[in-house]
Protein backbone atom coordinates (compact mmCIF):
# COMPACT_ATOMS: atom_id res chain seq x y z
CA UNK A 1 0.00 0.00 0.00
CA UNK A 2 0.95 3.15 -1.03
CA UNK A 3 1.65 6.24 1.98
CA UNK A 4 0.14 9.45 1.99
CA UNK A 5 3.56 10.92 0.54
CA UNK A 6 3.35 8.68 -2.34
CA UNK A 7 0.11 9.32 -3.21
CA UNK A 8 0.87 12.86 -3.19
CA UNK A 9 4.03 12.61 -5.66
CA UNK A 10 1.80 10.19 -8.57
CA UNK A 11 -1.06 13.39 -8.03
CA UNK A 12 1.78 15.87 -9.18
CA UNK A 13 2.34 13.59 -11.73
CA UNK A 14 -0.95 13.50 -12.82
CA UNK A 15 -1.05 16.71 -13.37
CA UNK A 16 1.75 17.70 -14.80
CA UNK A 17 0.79 15.05 -17.74
CA UNK A 18 -2.71 16.69 -17.92
CA UNK A 19 -0.78 20.01 -18.59
CA UNK A 20 1.76 18.66 -21.34
CA UNK A 21 -0.88 16.42 -23.07
CA UNK A 22 -3.31 19.29 -23.28
CA UNK A 23 -0.90 21.81 -24.08
CA UNK A 24 0.50 19.41 -27.23
CA UNK A 25 -3.34 18.80 -28.20
CA UNK A 26 -4.01 22.28 -28.06
CA UNK A 27 -7.26 21.63 -26.60
CA UNK A 28 -8.78 20.08 -24.11
CA UNK A 29 -10.56 20.37 -20.49
CA UNK A 30 -7.35 21.12 -18.18
CA UNK A 31 -9.45 22.61 -14.89
CA UNK A 32 -12.29 19.76 -14.65
CA UNK A 33 -8.90 17.23 -15.10
CA UNK A 34 -6.91 18.84 -12.66
CA UNK A 35 -10.04 19.28 -9.92
CA UNK A 36 -10.11 15.32 -10.30
CA UNK A 37 -6.91 14.47 -10.10
CA UNK A 38 -6.63 13.54 -6.32
CA UNK A 39 -9.51 11.67 -6.31
CA UNK A 40 -8.61 9.81 -9.42
CA UNK A 41 -5.07 9.38 -8.03
CA UNK A 42 -6.35 7.49 -4.63
CA UNK A 43 -8.73 5.27 -6.82
CA UNK A 44 -6.35 4.03 -8.99
CA UNK A 45 -3.15 4.19 -6.54
CA UNK A 46 -5.46 2.76 -3.47
CA UNK A 47 -8.45 1.69 -4.09
CA UNK A 48 -9.34 0.19 -6.97
CA UNK A 49 -8.55 -3.71 -7.88
CA UNK A 50 -7.20 -4.74 -11.41
CA UNK A 51 -4.40 -5.83 -13.59
CA UNK A 52 -2.87 -3.97 -16.60
CA UNK A 53 -1.98 -6.69 -17.65
CA UNK A 54 -5.27 -8.45 -17.71
CA UNK A 55 -7.35 -5.25 -18.69
CA UNK A 56 -10.79 -7.32 -18.80
CA UNK A 57 -10.15 -9.68 -15.81
CA UNK A 58 -13.68 -10.56 -14.33
CA UNK A 59 -13.23 -9.45 -10.87
CA UNK A 60 -11.82 -6.17 -11.27
CA UNK A 61 -13.16 -3.06 -9.58
CA UNK A 62 -15.02 -0.99 -12.43
CA UNK A 63 -14.61 2.69 -13.14
CA UNK A 64 -16.82 4.98 -15.09
CA UNK A 65 -15.68 8.12 -16.27
CA UNK A 66 -19.25 9.79 -16.69
CA UNK A 67 -17.44 13.59 -16.51
CA UNK A 68 -15.76 12.53 -20.07
CA UNK A 69 -14.44 15.47 -21.03
CA UNK A 70 -12.30 14.73 -18.07
CA UNK A 71 -10.33 12.06 -20.24
CA UNK A 72 -6.66 13.51 -19.53
CA UNK A 73 -6.63 12.81 -16.11
CA UNK A 74 -7.79 9.53 -16.61
CA UNK A 75 -5.90 8.29 -19.41
CA UNK A 76 -3.17 9.66 -17.22
CA UNK A 77 -3.88 7.54 -14.03
CA UNK A 78 -4.40 4.62 -17.16
CA UNK A 79 -0.52 5.24 -18.29
CA UNK A 80 1.20 5.16 -15.23
CA UNK A 81 -0.56 2.41 -13.27
CA UNK A 82 0.69 0.51 -16.81
CA UNK A 83 -2.02 -0.02 -19.13
CA UNK A 84 -0.13 2.06 -22.03
CA UNK A 85 3.50 3.57 -21.94
CA UNK A 86 3.43 7.05 -20.57
CA UNK A 87 5.07 8.89 -23.82
CA UNK A 88 1.30 7.32 -25.54
CA UNK A 89 -0.27 9.85 -23.66
CA UNK A 90 1.17 13.66 -26.06
CA UNK A 91 -0.57 11.72 -28.85
CA UNK A 92 -3.92 13.23 -27.16
CA UNK A 93 -6.50 14.25 -29.36
CA UNK A 94 -4.99 13.56 -32.66
CA UNK A 95 -5.86 11.75 -35.41
CA UNK A 96 -5.74 8.22 -35.14
CA UNK A 97 -5.20 8.13 -31.60
CA UNK A 98 -6.82 6.19 -28.95
CA UNK A 99 -6.56 9.02 -26.75
CA UNK A 100 -9.92 10.54 -27.79
CA UNK A 101 -11.16 13.79 -26.80
CA UNK A 102 -13.95 12.34 -24.89
CA UNK A 103 -14.06 8.62 -23.79
CA UNK A 104 -13.99 6.08 -25.93
CA UNK A 105 -13.61 2.14 -24.65
CA UNK A 106 -13.16 0.06 -27.40
CA UNK A 107 -10.00 2.00 -28.65
CA UNK A 108 -8.29 1.79 -25.07
CA UNK A 109 -7.64 -0.93 -22.62
CA UNK A 110 -8.57 -0.74 -18.50
CA UNK A 111 -11.67 2.26 -19.76
CA UNK A 112 -14.91 0.38 -18.77
CA UNK A 113 -17.71 3.03 -20.33
CA UNK A 114 -17.60 5.50 -23.49
CA UNK A 115 -18.83 8.57 -21.88
CA UNK A 116 -19.13 12.26 -23.41
CA UNK A 117 -22.72 13.31 -23.37
CA UNK A 118 -23.17 14.23 -19.68
CA UNK A 119 -25.22 12.44 -17.55
CA UNK A 120 -25.38 8.63 -18.58
CA UNK A 121 -22.02 7.24 -16.47
CA UNK A 122 -24.11 6.41 -13.34
CA UNK A 123 -26.48 4.35 -15.19
CA UNK A 124 -24.20 2.52 -16.19
CA UNK A 125 -22.62 1.95 -13.11
CA UNK A 126 -25.77 1.17 -11.87
CA UNK A 127 -25.92 -1.90 -14.99
CA UNK A 128 -21.88 -3.12 -13.63
CA UNK A 129 -23.39 -2.61 -9.88
CA UNK A 130 -26.51 -5.12 -11.08
CA UNK A 131 -24.36 -7.29 -13.02
CA UNK A 132 -21.62 -8.06 -10.47
CA UNK A 133 -24.80 -8.85 -7.71
CA UNK A 134 -26.19 -11.73 -10.66
CA UNK A 135 -22.72 -13.44 -11.03
CA UNK A 136 -22.33 -13.26 -7.16
CA UNK A 137 -18.91 -11.40 -7.62
CA UNK A 138 -17.75 -9.06 -5.17
CA UNK A 139 -16.36 -6.17 -7.74
CA UNK A 140 -17.10 -2.27 -6.57
CA UNK A 141 -18.57 -0.12 -9.10
CA UNK A 142 -17.03 3.27 -9.14
CA UNK A 143 -18.76 6.67 -11.28
CA UNK A 144 -17.09 9.96 -11.10
CA UNK A 145 -19.34 12.84 -12.03
CA UNK A 146 -18.94 16.19 -12.03
CA UNK A 147 -21.12 18.68 -10.19
CA UNK A 148 -22.38 20.49 -13.31
CA UNK A 149 -22.96 17.02 -14.90
CA UNK A 150 -25.58 16.97 -12.38
CA UNK A 151 -28.53 19.16 -14.21
CA UNK A 152 -28.64 16.29 -16.14
CA UNK A 153 -31.82 14.67 -15.48
CA UNK A 154 -30.71 10.92 -16.25
CA UNK A 155 -28.30 11.80 -13.05
CA UNK A 156 -31.45 11.94 -10.99
CA UNK A 157 -32.96 8.71 -12.71
CA UNK A 158 -30.12 6.81 -11.96
CA UNK A 159 -30.14 7.84 -8.34
CA UNK A 160 -33.20 6.30 -8.32
CA UNK A 161 -32.11 3.02 -9.52
CA UNK A 162 -28.87 2.86 -7.50
CA UNK A 163 -31.25 3.65 -4.58
CA UNK A 164 -34.30 1.31 -5.65
CA UNK A 165 -31.89 -1.51 -6.06
CA UNK A 166 -29.86 -1.10 -2.69
CA UNK A 167 -26.80 -0.96 -5.16
CA UNK A 168 -24.51 -0.92 -2.08
CA UNK A 169 -21.21 -1.98 -3.76
CA UNK A 170 -21.71 1.10 -6.17
CA UNK A 171 -20.00 4.23 -4.55
CA UNK A 172 -20.37 7.74 -6.85
CA UNK A 173 -18.09 10.51 -6.34
CA UNK A 174 -19.15 14.40 -7.38
CA UNK A 175 -16.13 16.27 -8.40
CA UNK A 176 -17.59 19.57 -6.72
CA UNK A 177 -15.58 22.15 -8.17
CA UNK A 178 -18.60 24.62 -8.29
CA UNK A 179 -17.65 25.72 -11.77
CA UNK A 180 -19.28 24.93 -14.89
CA UNK A 181 -19.23 26.31 -18.24
CA UNK A 182 -20.78 29.05 -18.34
CA UNK A 183 -20.33 30.35 -14.77
CA UNK A 184 -20.70 29.16 -11.01
CA UNK A 185 -22.64 26.63 -10.53
CA UNK A 186 -24.95 27.87 -8.24
CA UNK A 187 -25.31 30.66 -10.47
CA UNK A 188 -26.16 28.87 -13.23
CA UNK A 189 -28.58 26.54 -12.34
CA UNK A 190 -28.18 25.94 -8.05
CA UNK A 191 -27.55 22.41 -7.22
CA UNK A 192 -28.44 23.16 -3.20
CA UNK A 193 -29.13 21.64 -0.91
CA UNK A 194 -26.95 19.67 -2.86
CA UNK A 195 -26.33 16.78 0.18
CA UNK A 196 -29.71 16.73 0.56
CA UNK A 197 -30.70 16.21 -2.64
CA UNK A 198 -28.78 13.03 -2.67
CA UNK A 199 -29.95 11.87 0.88
CA UNK A 200 -33.31 12.61 0.10
CA UNK A 201 -33.17 10.09 -2.58
CA UNK A 202 -32.11 7.51 -0.98
CA UNK A 203 -28.88 7.36 -0.73
CA UNK A 204 -25.60 7.63 1.96
CA UNK A 205 -23.62 10.89 1.65
CA UNK A 206 -20.11 11.52 2.39
CA UNK A 207 -18.71 14.74 1.94
CA UNK A 208 -14.63 15.33 1.66
CA UNK A 209 -11.79 17.69 1.10
CA UNK A 210 -11.30 16.42 -2.88
CA UNK A 211 -7.72 17.37 -2.54
CA UNK A 212 -6.94 15.67 1.13
CA UNK A 213 -5.31 11.82 0.14
CA UNK A 214 -6.39 10.88 3.49
CA UNK A 215 -10.02 12.32 3.36
CA UNK A 216 -10.52 10.58 -0.03
CA UNK A 217 -9.00 7.32 1.37
CA UNK A 218 -11.33 7.56 4.64
CA UNK A 219 -14.31 8.49 2.22
CA UNK A 220 -14.23 5.60 0.06
CA UNK A 221 -13.31 2.91 2.91
CA UNK A 222 -16.83 3.91 4.91
CA UNK A 223 -18.36 3.80 1.58
CA UNK A 224 -17.13 0.25 1.02
CA UNK A 225 -18.10 -1.13 4.08
CA UNK A 226 -21.69 0.76 4.06
CA UNK A 227 -24.53 -1.71 3.51
CA UNK A 228 -28.08 -1.81 1.93
CA UNK A 229 -27.61 1.75 0.09
CA UNK A 230 -25.04 3.49 -2.40
CA UNK A 231 -22.72 6.04 -1.60
CA UNK A 232 -22.08 8.99 -3.12
CA UNK A 233 -18.82 11.12 -1.55
CA UNK A 234 -19.01 14.71 -2.49
CA UNK A 235 -15.23 15.91 -3.34
CA UNK A 236 -15.11 19.43 -2.20
CA UNK A 237 -12.82 20.41 -5.07
CA UNK A 238 -10.59 23.35 -7.02
CA UNK A 239 -11.02 23.60 -10.77
CA UNK A 240 -7.72 23.77 -12.02
CA UNK A 241 -6.04 22.65 -8.59
CA UNK A 242 -2.23 22.77 -8.31
CA UNK A 243 -1.72 25.81 -11.31
CA UNK A 244 -2.48 29.42 -9.58
CA UNK A 245 -3.33 30.85 -12.63
CA UNK A 246 -5.99 28.25 -13.71
CA UNK A 247 -7.60 28.24 -10.08
CA UNK A 248 -7.75 32.19 -10.55
CA UNK A 249 -9.42 31.76 -13.30
CA UNK A 250 -11.77 28.52 -13.75
CA UNK A 251 -13.86 29.78 -16.39
CA UNK A 252 -10.81 30.63 -18.61
CA UNK A 253 -9.71 27.07 -18.52
CA UNK A 254 -12.44 24.58 -18.43
CA UNK A 255 -12.08 23.51 -21.99
CA UNK A 256 -8.82 25.46 -23.28
CA UNK A 257 -5.62 24.29 -23.10
CA UNK A 258 -2.63 25.53 -21.81
CA UNK A 259 -0.58 27.91 -24.21
CA UNK A 260 3.67 26.88 -23.88
CA UNK A 261 4.13 29.51 -21.80
CA UNK A 262 1.22 28.87 -19.17
CA UNK A 263 2.83 24.99 -19.20
CA UNK A 264 5.67 26.06 -18.69
CA UNK A 265 4.63 28.37 -15.65
CA UNK A 266 2.12 25.53 -14.72
CA UNK A 267 4.85 23.00 -14.45
CA UNK A 268 7.41 25.07 -12.48
CA UNK A 269 4.61 25.63 -9.64
CA UNK A 270 3.28 22.00 -9.60
CA UNK A 271 7.13 20.66 -9.03
CA UNK A 272 7.76 23.19 -6.82
CA UNK A 273 10.56 24.90 -9.27
CA UNK A 274 11.82 27.86 -10.72
CA UNK A 275 13.08 27.04 -14.26
CA UNK A 276 13.36 24.13 -16.43
CA UNK A 277 14.26 23.29 -19.82
CA UNK A 278 12.03 21.29 -21.99
CA UNK B 1 -57.35 -13.53 -50.26
CA UNK B 2 -57.43 -16.73 -47.78
CA UNK B 3 -58.14 -16.21 -44.15
CA UNK B 4 -54.95 -15.82 -41.99
CA UNK B 5 -53.96 -16.17 -38.73
CA UNK B 6 -53.66 -13.25 -36.46
CA UNK B 7 -50.77 -12.61 -34.36
CA UNK B 8 -49.18 -9.74 -32.92
CA UNK B 9 -45.05 -8.95 -33.09
CA UNK B 10 -45.47 -8.52 -29.61
CA UNK B 11 -46.98 -11.37 -28.01
CA UNK B 12 -44.51 -13.28 -30.15
CA UNK B 13 -42.14 -11.55 -28.16
CA UNK B 14 -42.66 -11.86 -25.15
CA UNK B 15 -43.17 -15.54 -25.83
CA UNK B 16 -40.29 -16.72 -27.37
CA UNK B 17 -38.26 -14.45 -24.63
CA UNK B 18 -39.71 -16.25 -22.19
CA UNK B 19 -38.13 -19.31 -23.89
CA UNK B 20 -34.82 -18.12 -24.70
CA UNK B 21 -34.51 -16.67 -20.67
CA UNK B 22 -35.05 -20.87 -19.63
CA UNK B 23 -32.07 -21.33 -22.72
CA UNK B 24 -29.75 -19.24 -21.94
CA UNK B 25 -29.00 -17.60 -18.45
CA UNK B 26 -27.30 -14.60 -19.56
CA UNK B 27 -30.15 -12.90 -20.84
CA UNK B 28 -31.12 -9.53 -18.53
CA UNK B 29 -34.28 -7.87 -19.46
CA UNK B 30 -35.06 -4.23 -18.69
CA UNK B 31 -38.32 -2.38 -19.19
CA UNK B 32 -39.71 0.87 -18.46
CA UNK B 33 -43.26 0.45 -16.61
CA UNK B 34 -45.00 -1.26 -20.02
CA UNK B 35 -43.73 -4.75 -18.92
CA UNK B 36 -47.24 -5.94 -19.55
CA UNK B 37 -47.64 -3.91 -22.85
CA UNK B 38 -44.62 -4.59 -24.21
CA UNK B 39 -45.16 -8.65 -23.19
CA UNK B 40 -42.01 -8.79 -21.22
CA UNK B 41 -44.11 -9.42 -18.54
CA UNK B 42 -43.93 -13.13 -19.21
CA UNK B 43 -40.39 -13.24 -18.84
CA UNK B 44 -40.54 -11.35 -15.54
CA UNK B 45 -42.85 -13.82 -14.17
CA UNK B 46 -40.40 -16.71 -15.00
CA UNK B 47 -37.19 -14.67 -14.12
CA UNK B 48 -37.75 -12.74 -11.52
CA UNK B 49 -34.01 -12.48 -11.08
CA UNK B 50 -32.89 -11.46 -14.41
CA UNK B 51 -35.70 -8.88 -15.06
CA UNK B 52 -35.34 -5.33 -13.89
CA UNK B 53 -38.27 -2.83 -14.39
CA UNK B 54 -36.70 0.74 -14.57
CA UNK B 55 -39.69 2.89 -13.85
CA UNK B 56 -40.80 5.67 -16.01
CA UNK B 57 -37.13 6.71 -17.18
CA UNK B 58 -36.03 5.43 -21.01
CA UNK B 59 -32.56 7.07 -20.91
CA UNK B 60 -31.99 5.61 -17.53
CA UNK B 61 -32.46 2.07 -18.92
CA UNK B 62 -30.45 2.39 -21.93
CA UNK B 63 -27.91 3.09 -19.87
CA UNK B 64 -28.40 0.66 -17.20
CA UNK B 65 -28.76 -1.82 -20.24
CA UNK B 66 -25.59 -0.57 -21.75
CA UNK B 67 -23.65 -1.43 -18.14
CA UNK B 68 -25.29 -4.93 -17.55
CA UNK B 69 -23.86 -5.61 -21.50
CA UNK B 70 -20.52 -4.28 -20.66
CA UNK B 71 -20.20 -6.95 -18.05
CA UNK B 72 -21.36 -9.46 -20.34
CA UNK B 73 -24.93 -9.79 -20.05
CA UNK B 74 -27.38 -10.02 -23.56
CA UNK B 75 -29.88 -6.95 -22.23
CA UNK B 76 -33.01 -7.32 -23.55
CA UNK B 77 -34.92 -3.31 -23.03
CA UNK B 78 -38.26 -2.91 -24.07
CA UNK B 79 -40.70 0.03 -24.28
CA UNK B 80 -43.01 2.03 -26.83
CA UNK B 81 -41.12 2.06 -29.97
CA UNK B 82 -41.67 6.01 -29.35
CA UNK B 83 -39.56 6.19 -26.16
CA UNK B 84 -37.02 3.89 -26.78
CA UNK B 85 -35.78 5.46 -29.82
CA UNK B 86 -36.20 9.06 -29.56
CA UNK B 87 -36.71 9.78 -25.76
CA UNK B 88 -33.29 7.76 -24.98
CA UNK B 89 -31.79 8.24 -28.83
CA UNK B 90 -28.24 9.98 -27.07
CA UNK B 91 -28.13 7.48 -25.11
CA UNK B 92 -28.57 4.42 -27.23
CA UNK B 93 -26.53 6.59 -29.56
CA UNK B 94 -23.10 7.02 -27.08
CA UNK B 95 -23.56 4.33 -24.49
CA UNK B 96 -24.63 1.52 -26.64
CA UNK B 97 -23.76 1.84 -30.18
CA UNK B 98 -20.63 3.71 -29.69
CA UNK B 99 -19.34 1.24 -27.09
CA UNK B 100 -21.18 -1.42 -29.86
CA UNK B 101 -22.46 -3.15 -26.92
CA UNK B 102 -24.97 -6.25 -26.70
CA UNK B 103 -27.89 -4.32 -26.08
CA UNK B 104 -30.80 -5.69 -28.11
CA UNK B 105 -33.60 -2.52 -28.10
CA UNK B 106 -36.64 -4.15 -28.61
CA UNK B 107 -39.40 -1.81 -28.67
CA UNK B 108 -43.34 -2.44 -29.42
CA UNK B 109 -46.19 0.17 -30.27
CA UNK B 110 -44.33 1.42 -33.66
CA UNK B 111 -46.08 3.19 -36.39
CA UNK B 112 -49.71 4.41 -36.47
CA UNK B 113 -51.36 1.33 -35.43
CA UNK B 114 -50.31 2.24 -31.89
CA UNK B 115 -53.83 3.48 -32.48
CA UNK B 116 -56.34 5.42 -29.74
CA UNK B 117 -52.96 6.33 -28.31
CA UNK B 118 -52.26 9.01 -30.74
CA UNK B 119 -49.52 10.87 -32.24
CA UNK B 120 -47.70 10.91 -29.17
CA UNK B 121 -47.29 7.57 -28.53
CA UNK B 122 -46.70 6.69 -32.43
CA UNK B 123 -43.36 6.31 -33.78
CA UNK B 124 -43.31 6.87 -37.40
CA UNK B 125 -39.40 8.10 -37.24
CA UNK B 126 -37.82 5.51 -35.29
CA UNK B 127 -36.39 3.13 -38.61
CA UNK B 128 -34.97 6.70 -39.73
CA UNK B 129 -33.21 7.83 -36.49
CA UNK B 130 -32.10 4.06 -35.72
CA UNK B 131 -30.84 3.43 -39.09
CA UNK B 132 -28.57 6.65 -38.80
CA UNK B 133 -26.38 5.10 -36.21
CA UNK B 134 -23.55 3.30 -36.54
CA UNK B 135 -23.12 0.40 -34.99
CA UNK B 136 -27.22 -0.46 -35.30
CA UNK B 137 -29.27 -3.17 -36.80
CA UNK B 138 -32.61 -2.25 -37.50
CA UNK B 139 -34.92 -5.25 -37.89
CA UNK B 140 -38.64 -4.95 -38.65
CA UNK B 141 -40.36 -8.61 -38.50
CA UNK B 142 -43.14 -8.58 -41.34
CA UNK B 143 -45.27 -11.37 -38.49
CA UNK B 144 -45.43 -13.25 -35.51
CA UNK B 145 -43.11 -16.45 -36.65
CA UNK B 146 -40.55 -13.56 -38.01
CA UNK B 147 -40.55 -11.45 -34.85
CA UNK B 148 -39.60 -14.72 -32.96
CA UNK B 149 -36.94 -15.97 -35.44
CA UNK B 150 -35.36 -12.24 -35.45
CA UNK B 151 -35.60 -12.43 -31.63
CA UNK B 152 -33.85 -15.85 -31.51
CA UNK B 153 -30.99 -14.66 -33.96
CA UNK B 154 -30.36 -11.79 -31.89
CA UNK B 155 -29.82 -13.48 -29.11
CA UNK B 156 -27.04 -15.56 -31.44
CA UNK B 157 -25.72 -11.79 -33.26
CA UNK B 158 -23.21 -10.02 -31.20
CA UNK B 159 -24.03 -5.77 -30.95
CA UNK B 160 -26.79 -3.11 -30.52
CA UNK B 161 -30.06 -4.42 -32.24
CA UNK B 162 -33.27 -2.45 -32.71
CA UNK B 163 -36.12 -4.58 -32.82
CA UNK B 164 -39.30 -3.20 -34.18
CA UNK B 165 -42.60 -4.44 -33.18
CA UNK B 166 -46.40 -3.90 -33.38
CA UNK B 167 -49.08 -3.55 -30.80
CA UNK B 168 -52.28 -5.15 -32.91
CA UNK B 169 -52.49 -8.58 -34.13
CA UNK B 170 -51.48 -8.53 -38.05
CA UNK B 171 -51.63 -11.45 -40.67
CA UNK B 172 -49.06 -14.57 -40.25
CA UNK B 173 -47.58 -14.70 -43.92
CA UNK B 174 -44.33 -16.12 -43.06
CA UNK B 175 -45.53 -19.35 -41.93
CA UNK B 176 -44.03 -22.37 -43.77
CA UNK B 177 -41.88 -20.22 -45.63
CA UNK B 178 -38.81 -22.58 -47.03
CA UNK B 179 -36.55 -19.51 -46.86
CA UNK B 180 -34.27 -19.27 -43.99
CA UNK B 181 -34.39 -15.80 -41.55
CA UNK B 182 -31.11 -14.64 -41.70
CA UNK B 183 -30.11 -10.75 -40.25
CA UNK B 184 -29.79 -8.59 -42.93
CA UNK B 185 -31.05 -10.92 -46.13
CA UNK B 186 -34.34 -10.09 -47.86
CA UNK B 187 -36.59 -12.27 -48.39
CA UNK B 188 -38.42 -12.87 -51.72
CA UNK B 189 -41.59 -13.89 -51.11
CA UNK B 190 -43.51 -13.93 -54.81
CA UNK B 191 -41.85 -13.55 -58.21
CA UNK B 192 -42.86 -10.68 -60.58
CA UNK B 193 -41.62 -9.22 -63.20
CA UNK B 194 -42.99 -5.94 -63.64
CA UNK B 195 -42.04 -4.39 -60.84
CA UNK B 196 -40.76 -4.92 -57.19
CA UNK B 197 -42.73 -4.28 -53.98
CA UNK B 198 -40.11 -3.77 -51.01
CA UNK B 199 -41.96 -4.24 -47.94
CA UNK B 200 -41.48 -4.34 -44.20
CA UNK B 201 -43.52 -5.16 -40.79
CA UNK B 202 -47.43 -5.34 -41.48
CA UNK B 203 -46.79 -4.39 -44.71
CA UNK B 204 -45.55 -7.05 -46.22
CA UNK B 205 -49.05 -8.84 -45.62
CA UNK B 206 -50.69 -5.78 -48.04
CA UNK B 207 -47.87 -6.11 -50.58
CA UNK B 208 -48.87 -9.57 -50.71
CA UNK B 209 -52.33 -8.95 -51.42
CA UNK B 210 -51.61 -6.06 -53.82
CA UNK B 211 -49.78 -8.08 -55.82
CA UNK B 212 -53.07 -10.35 -55.92
CA UNK B 213 -54.98 -7.73 -56.88
CA UNK B 214 -52.54 -6.55 -59.80
CA UNK B 215 -51.68 -9.99 -60.99
CA UNK B 216 -55.76 -9.96 -62.09
CA UNK B 217 -55.00 -6.50 -64.10
CA UNK B 218 -52.30 -7.83 -65.83
CA UNK B 219 -49.19 -6.59 -63.83
CA UNK B 220 -47.25 -9.20 -62.57
CA UNK B 221 -45.52 -8.03 -58.92
CA UNK B 222 -42.47 -9.49 -57.12
CA UNK B 223 -42.61 -8.71 -53.29
CA UNK B 224 -39.86 -8.67 -51.50
CA UNK B 225 -39.87 -8.56 -47.54
CA UNK B 226 -36.96 -6.43 -46.33
CA UNK B 227 -37.08 -7.21 -42.61
CA UNK B 228 -33.75 -5.87 -42.08
CA UNK B 229 -33.21 -2.61 -43.00
CA UNK B 230 -29.93 -2.21 -41.97
CA UNK B 231 -27.83 -3.76 -42.91
CA UNK B 232 -29.96 -3.25 -46.20
CA UNK B 233 -29.66 -6.21 -48.50
CA UNK B 234 -28.37 -3.95 -51.15
CA UNK B 235 -27.82 -6.71 -53.60
CA UNK B 236 -31.04 -8.56 -53.77
CA UNK B 237 -32.35 -4.80 -54.28
CA UNK B 238 -30.11 -4.07 -57.33
CA UNK B 239 -30.96 -7.51 -59.12
CA UNK B 240 -35.24 -6.53 -58.27
CA UNK B 241 -34.70 -3.31 -59.93
CA UNK B 242 -32.57 -4.83 -62.57
CA UNK B 243 -35.41 -7.74 -63.02
CA UNK B 244 -38.50 -5.43 -62.62
CA UNK B 245 -37.60 -2.05 -64.01
CA UNK B 246 -40.18 -0.23 -61.40
CA UNK B 247 -39.94 -0.49 -57.24
CA UNK B 248 -41.93 1.01 -54.54
CA UNK B 249 -41.60 0.53 -51.02
CA UNK B 250 -44.23 -0.09 -48.23
CA UNK B 251 -43.98 0.57 -44.85
CA UNK B 252 -45.82 1.82 -41.23
CA UNK B 253 -43.46 4.80 -41.44
CA UNK B 254 -42.52 8.18 -42.51
CA UNK B 255 -41.77 7.88 -46.41
CA UNK B 256 -38.66 10.03 -44.97
CA UNK B 257 -35.74 7.77 -43.83
CA UNK B 258 -37.30 4.55 -43.17
CA UNK B 259 -37.54 1.77 -45.77
CA UNK B 260 -38.76 3.95 -48.90
CA UNK B 261 -35.38 5.83 -47.82
CA UNK B 262 -32.85 3.08 -47.49
CA UNK B 263 -34.20 1.73 -50.40
CA UNK B 264 -33.97 4.78 -52.72
CA UNK B 265 -30.45 5.42 -52.00
CA UNK B 266 -29.50 2.12 -52.85
CA UNK B 267 -31.22 2.71 -55.80
CA UNK B 268 -30.16 5.70 -56.83
CA UNK B 269 -26.48 4.78 -56.79
CA UNK B 270 -26.83 1.73 -58.70
CA UNK B 271 -30.04 1.60 -60.90
CA UNK B 272 -31.76 4.82 -61.83
CA UNK B 273 -35.69 2.91 -62.37
CA UNK B 274 -39.50 4.84 -61.67
CA UNK B 275 -39.72 4.43 -57.79
CA UNK B 276 -42.42 5.44 -55.53
CA UNK B 277 -43.17 5.47 -51.59
CA UNK B 278 -45.70 4.14 -49.79
CA UNK B 279 -46.08 5.34 -45.92
CA UNK B 280 -47.05 8.38 -44.03
CA UNK B 281 -46.05 11.42 -45.81
CA UNK B 282 -44.00 13.80 -43.62
CA UNK B 283 -47.30 14.14 -40.67
CA UNK B 284 -48.21 13.10 -37.19
CA UNK B 285 -50.81 10.71 -36.71
CA UNK B 286 -53.76 11.16 -34.08
CA UNK B 287 -56.50 9.13 -32.14
CA UNK B 288 -58.39 6.11 -34.06
CA UNK B 289 -58.62 2.65 -34.72
CA UNK B 290 -55.41 1.35 -36.18
CA UNK B 291 -57.59 0.26 -38.88
CA UNK B 292 -59.19 3.91 -39.68
CA UNK B 293 -55.34 5.22 -39.21
CA UNK B 294 -54.46 3.20 -41.79
CA UNK B 295 -56.81 3.91 -44.68
CA UNK B 296 -56.82 7.75 -43.28
CA UNK B 297 -52.80 7.93 -43.61
CA UNK B 298 -52.96 5.76 -46.78
CA UNK B 299 -51.21 2.69 -45.20
CA UNK B 300 -53.58 0.14 -47.24
CA UNK B 301 -53.29 -2.64 -50.10
CA UNK B 302 -55.19 -0.04 -52.43
CA UNK B 303 -52.41 2.62 -51.81
CA UNK B 304 -50.00 0.09 -52.58
CA UNK B 305 -51.60 -1.13 -55.63
CA UNK B 306 -51.95 2.63 -56.80
CA UNK B 307 -48.41 3.21 -56.24
CA UNK B 308 -47.70 0.37 -58.46
CA UNK B 309 -49.77 1.10 -61.00
CA UNK B 310 -48.44 4.45 -61.40
CA UNK B 311 -44.39 3.25 -61.17
CA UNK B 312 -45.10 0.63 -63.91
CA UNK B 313 -46.84 3.37 -66.17
CA UNK B 314 -43.49 5.71 -65.69
CA UNK B 315 -41.53 2.70 -67.29
CA UNK B 316 -39.71 3.27 -70.62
Amino acid sequence: MLSDKELEAIAVKLRRHIIEMTCAAASGHPGGSLSAADIITVLYFHQLKFKPQDPSWADRDRFVMSKGHAAPVLYAALAEAGFFPVDYLKTLRRLGSSLQGHIDMLSLPGIEMSTGSLGQGLSAANGMALAGRLDKKDYRVYCLMGDGECQEGQIWEAAMTSAHYKLDSLTAIVDHNKYQIDGKVEEIKNLAPFHDKWRSFGWHVLSCDGHKIEALRDALDKAAKTKGKPTVIIADTIKGKGVSFMEQNPLDYHGKAPTADEEKKAICELCNIKEFEI
Amino acid sequence: MSERKMVATRDAYGKVLAELGKENKDIVVLDADLSASTKTVTFAKAFPDRFFDMGVAEQDMVGTAAGLAACGKIVFASTFAVFGSGRAWDQVRVSVCYTRLNVKLAVTHAGITTGEDGASHQANEDIAIMRALPNMTVVVPADGPEAEKAVRAAVGFYGPMYIRLSRPKTPVITDGLDQEFKIGKGLLMKEGKDLTIFACGMMVAMALDAADILAKEGISARVVNLHTIKPLDKELIVRCAKETGAAITAEEHSIIGGLGGAVAEVLVENVLIPMARVGLKDVFGESGLPDELLIKYGLTTENIVKAAKEVVKKKK
